[in-house]
């Protein structure tokens, strides 16, 4: 229970060693030991979707993930979606059109929405909401969230492909911001 | 306050980077060197005499630094204080009993905190709770509200006699007359049920003890900082400029962190300084759903007079009201009820009584609403089955009754949770309705569009209904503004803020003051360090009555610019005028002074002043209006209910609201569009379940749920702005608005989608088991309380 084991995790490009117990959490593992505290814990039993990260590249609950099972794997958090303090574009959107109140559900949102816009970048309303009826918001109502998304689904020709090559595959030594 | 450069604008928000970044701190992300992490051990039983702790085993475990039990408090274990003391109505009766830190000698409801466990990790810390032993001895709980009031219930509290825990009556007009006049009496019994508030973020304290100066620093995910350092001060023998008390970004408040003082709040703080570490303890999501407040349990008996031609004559409203273990929050949330029913009404005479319960569960404050649900279901379900029997339209018993826009200030002639009368400044309700009538096609669809899909065998039905939202009560708020020598403006506020937009609506009333870029006003909340005196966010007063501070704040600092200014420029005050950071000779704009540049000269090093001169360019003021001012609206909603699933859809929503003057529409439409989604999970989806023992039986996300982005659409929403007279800027709160009508409207139109069935509905929350039983029970059965075939939802508490 209480033995430590040593792991290598690359989180946001940068790859991190430590001893942990087996039970550690990810989520934990990201805010205690890394101090990314902008994956946040809602209810630590896969529900309300708070502490999405990416783990190789695909949204997963860290709170439902152990720390382990990281190991020799990437996670991107929200703190590596801003490249040289400028907003994603989803991050953008999310602010253009007022999606966050309180922000306590935000970071999960938008590391669902990153892989999910990866997949369909053309996504309609109902594919939107599906798509966030994992994350539970109490605050917005979600209608500001699905604009948001709306919004930068109608405007991706002029925005690029931005979500192509984004946050996709990204090895231990793959440098930030290679996002096309 | 009329529309301006800033104020009214739709301006985005200033606090967004933080927060979509992962910024923003939060108070489990407060991490300090050689913090220790803390676990609460609970009580699994609701009501239990406690014979006994042994925690010698959690003690010798390593990691384990301390494990408190109420013997170890010594003289600190105190039960908290009555926040809101009863309001003087004669012939009010009101129990007090508040909460503990830890359980002593009998627990009240299941999550009653036990002992409190401090260790090196909060892992070793719940290891730890495994490790204690608990001698409770069950005693039989009481749950239901009738029950609870019964010959020989058992008792929550023994030194009262009984569970009651308040009674109050109020009363306008002869009902009995009126009663006598009527020419029908419309009689139900109403159910509201309990919710969870669920904010996303769960409660927090982390307290240090800094022993080098003799401080302390609190971060509490709290609505109420100020008074949190006032009180912790008191109970702990320092001085108020000893205690910190820090509400940094709060993941959704809703009305239970306003609560105070939570066991948690008062025993980290103690034990920081006890232990020379500091404690960080976070509620898990279970815990929040026993250890954090919850509302709305209430079983209305109302009757409405009515006349021939629909005119309200009298209402006449028994209830019983649901005050959990303890009733430190007072009489708020039944007082609202009984206010928040006369609604938007001429209501000539009302007989009002209700009698608050002591029940063996967990504490019940205000949640978003705080009451006013209960009332606007009740009057507006009334309305309804009078119109039906009356064989008037829906629309046509409202727009009858209605409080004409001639009238205000209007006297309802009682007293509301402010301790003031039930005095409505202004509105217009007509035009309300007539508006949200036709945006959501009231005559159309009823003329043809709910035949055609009748007879096309669907179901839809369109509820709509009116609501009254006391709002922005006092006392007081205030804020100081501060010109910094950078040109930058500085305005630090009391009030805590859990996602309303206040850095950006406060930085707007005071940009619009000095002319200033609203990105150049920076807004400090929350942090009793900044600001020392307010109450907290509470009641939609933010914008109100903060703001107002704000205004005034801005107000006597623009007074110093202008004054300042007229001396360096030779000219008069009345001659200069603010914008773009300059103040400036009005038709001479290159005769100026940048704002900065002012208030280096307000602050000289050397030199003289004429005495009494302030240095700088700062102010702080304080706002209290006269009373609570009153925000209305008219919520309509189209809906389907499957009739083989009792499933229902939300097809169309529609808000037409009336805050007053509109700070940041932007704002206030999100306001209302979260408060609706709360409102449909109130009316559909959540319920807290409690069965005999008092044991509650969906304590997570899984079983208690949440809407979805499936299950509530867009709002289309229109503004209607009768400003208030109450406060400068005009403006009526706008927060729990969203969430006050929407069980009425929900019941309307699904009673009205299943019209011709025989349902009935008078109970919230909703589920489609329930439905589906009442969709059985209009063909031979289903009372609320009976337990449906397979539905773990259908309930019913206390009848």
């Amino acid at each position: 229970m209480t033995g430590q084991r040593t792991i290598g995790v690359t989180v946001n490009g940068t790859r991190h060693e430590r001893a942990v117990e087996p039970r550690l959490l990810l989520s934990d593992f990201l805010r205690h030991d890394l101090g990314l505290t902008g994956t946040h814990v809602g209810c630590e039993h896969g529900v309300c979707g708070a502490c999405t990260v990416l783990l190789d590249g695909e949204a997963v609950r860290s709170c439902l993930v152990f720390a382990v099972q990281a190991d020799g794997r990437a996670v991107d958090t929200v703190e590596g979606l801003a490249v040289s303090g400028v907003l994603h574009p989803l991050q953008q959107a999310f602010h253009q059109a007022h999606a966050l109140q309180c922000g306590f559900c935000t970071p999960g949102i938008l590391m669902t929405l990153v892989p999910f816009l990866r997949e369909h970048p053309h996504a309609g309303e109902r594919e939107i909401r599906e798509a966030l009826s994992g994350n539970l918001c109490r605050c917005t109502g979600y209608a500001n969230i699905v604009a948001a998304v709306e919004r930068l689904v109608q405007g991706a020709g002029e925005l690029g492909s931005w979500g192509a090559g984004e946050l996709e595959g990204q090895g231990a030594d793959a440098p930030r911001g290679a996002a096309t | 306050m009329s529309a301006g450069r800033y104020v009214g604008q739709r301006v985005l928000r200033l606090e967004d980077a933080k927060l979509l970044t992962g910024r923003a701190l939060f108070v489990d992300d407060v991490q300090l060197p050689g913090m220790l992490h803390v676990a609460f051990l609970r009580s699994d039983e609701a009501h239990a005499t406690l014979r006994g702790i042994d925690a010698s085993a959690a003690r010798a475990r390593p990691g384990v630094v301390a494990v408190y039990t109420a013997p170890d408090l010594g003289d600190y274990w105190r039960p908290g204080p009555l926040l809101v003391p009863p309001p003087p109505i004669p012939g009010l009766v009101f129990n007090t009993a508040t909460q503990v830190p830890l359980a002593r000698d009998k627990v009240r409801h299941c999550g009653e905190p036990l002992a409190m466990v401090v260790a090196e990790s909060r892992y070793l810390a719940e290891d730890a709770l495994e490790d204690i032993v608990v001698d409770l001895d069950p005693l039989p709980a009481v749950t239901g509200l009738e029950a609870a009031l019964a010959t020989g219930a058992p008792l929550v509290h023994e030194q009262f006699g009984s569970n009651l825990a308040a009674q109050v009556r109020q009363a306008t007009g002869d009902y009995a007359a009126a009663r006598a006049a009527a020419h029908r009496i419309i009689a139900r019994r109403f159910h509201y049920d309990r919710g969870a508030s669920a904010a996303i973020e769960n409660r927090g304290v982390v307290a240090q003890w800094d022993e080098r100066v003799d401080e302390l620093t609190v971060w509490d995910t709290t609505q109420a900082p100020i008074p949190i350092r006032n009180g912790l001060a008191a109970m702990l023998g320092l001085r108020e400029s000893q205690v910190r008390v820090i509400a940094p970004f709060i993941g959704g408040g809703f009305g239970p962190k306003i609560m105070m003082f939570y066991p948690e709040e008062v025993l980290l703080p103690w034990a920081a300084i006890r232990l020379g570490r500091p404690l960080k303890w976070i509620e898990d999501r279970r815990e929040s759903f026993y250890a954090t407040t919850q509302e709305r349990g209430q079983i209305h008996d109302a009757e409405l007079a009515v006349a021939k031609d629909g005119k309200i004559l009298g209402v006449r409203d028994v209830f019983l009201h649901d005050t959990g273990a303890y009733d430190p929050y007072g009489l708020t949330v039944p007082i609202n009820s009984q206010c928040t029913l006369l609604g938007p009404y001429v209501v000539p005479s009302y007989e009002s009584e209700f009698t608050a319960v002591f029940t063996n569960k967990p504490i019940v404050t205000p949640v978003r609403g705080a009451g006013r649900q209960h009332g606007v279901f009740v009057m507006e379900r009334l309305l309804d089955f009078a119109a039906r029997e009356l064989d008037l339209d829906r629309v046509e018993i409202r727009r009858r009754n209605y409080i004409p826009p001639d009238t205000f200030p209007y006297d309802h002639r009682i007293l509301f949770q402010d301790f003031r009368p039930l005095i409505y400044d202004s509105g217009d309700y007509p035009a309300a309705l007539e508006k949200a009538a036709e945006m959501i096609g009231y005559e159309r669809f009823v003329r043809e569009e709910q035949p055609r899909q009748r007879r096309a065998g669907r179901h839809v039905g369109l509820g709509i209904v009116s609501y009254i939202e006391g709002t922005g009560i006092g006392p007081y708020e205030g804020a100081r503004v501060t010109v910094e020598p950078s040109g930058s403006v500085r305005l630090a506020t009391g009030v805590g803020t859990q996602g309303q937009g206040h850095f950006t609506t406060f930085a707007q009333v005071v940009a619009e003051v000095l002319g200033v870029d609203v990105e150049r006003v920076q807004v400090s909340t929350g942090d009793t360090r900044e600001f020392g005196w307010g109450t907290g966010t509470f009641a939609s007063r933010g914008a109100v009555v903060a703001g107002s501070a704000c205004h005034a704040a801005a107000v006597k600092v623009r007074e110093k610019i202008v004054t300042l200014a007229a001396e360096e420029l030779e000219c008069a005050p009345g001659d200069l005028e603010l914008v773009c950071g300059r103040v400036r000779v009005k038709g001479s704009p290159e005769h100026g002074l940048s704002l900065g540049e002012l208030a280096v000269k307000a602050n000289p090093l050397r030199g003289a002043v004429t005495p009494g001169t302030e240095p700088g360019l700062e102010a702080t003021a304080y706002f209290g209006p006269d009373r609570g001012n009153a925000a209305s609206g008219v919520h309509a909603m189209i809906v389907e209910v499957d009739p083989e699933t009792a499933q229902v859809e939300i097809k169309r929503y529609v808000v037409v609201h009336d805050c007053g003057t509109v700070i940041n529409p932007m704002v206030v439409e999100a306001q209302v569009q979260g408060g609706v989604a709360h409102g449909i999970g109130n009316a559909f989806y959540e319920q807290l379940i409690f069965d005999e023992s008092g044991q509650l039986m969906n304590a997570s996300f899984m079983d208690y749920l949440l809407p979805t982005a499936l299950d509530v659409p867009t709002v289309e929403l229109a503004h209607i702005e009768t400003p208030s007279p109450l406060n400068p800027l005009g403006t009526k709160g706008v927060g729990e608005a969203g969430a006050i009508p929407t069980g009425a409207a929900f019941a309307q139109a699904v009673e009205d989608a299943l019209s011709g069935t025989g349902v009935e509905i008078t109970e919230i929350p909703l589920s489609p088991g329930r439905l589906f039983e009442l969709m059985a029970g209009s063909q031979g059965a289903g009372e609320p309380g009976s337990q449906g075939a397979g539905d773990s939802r259908s309930r019913r508490d206390g009848a």
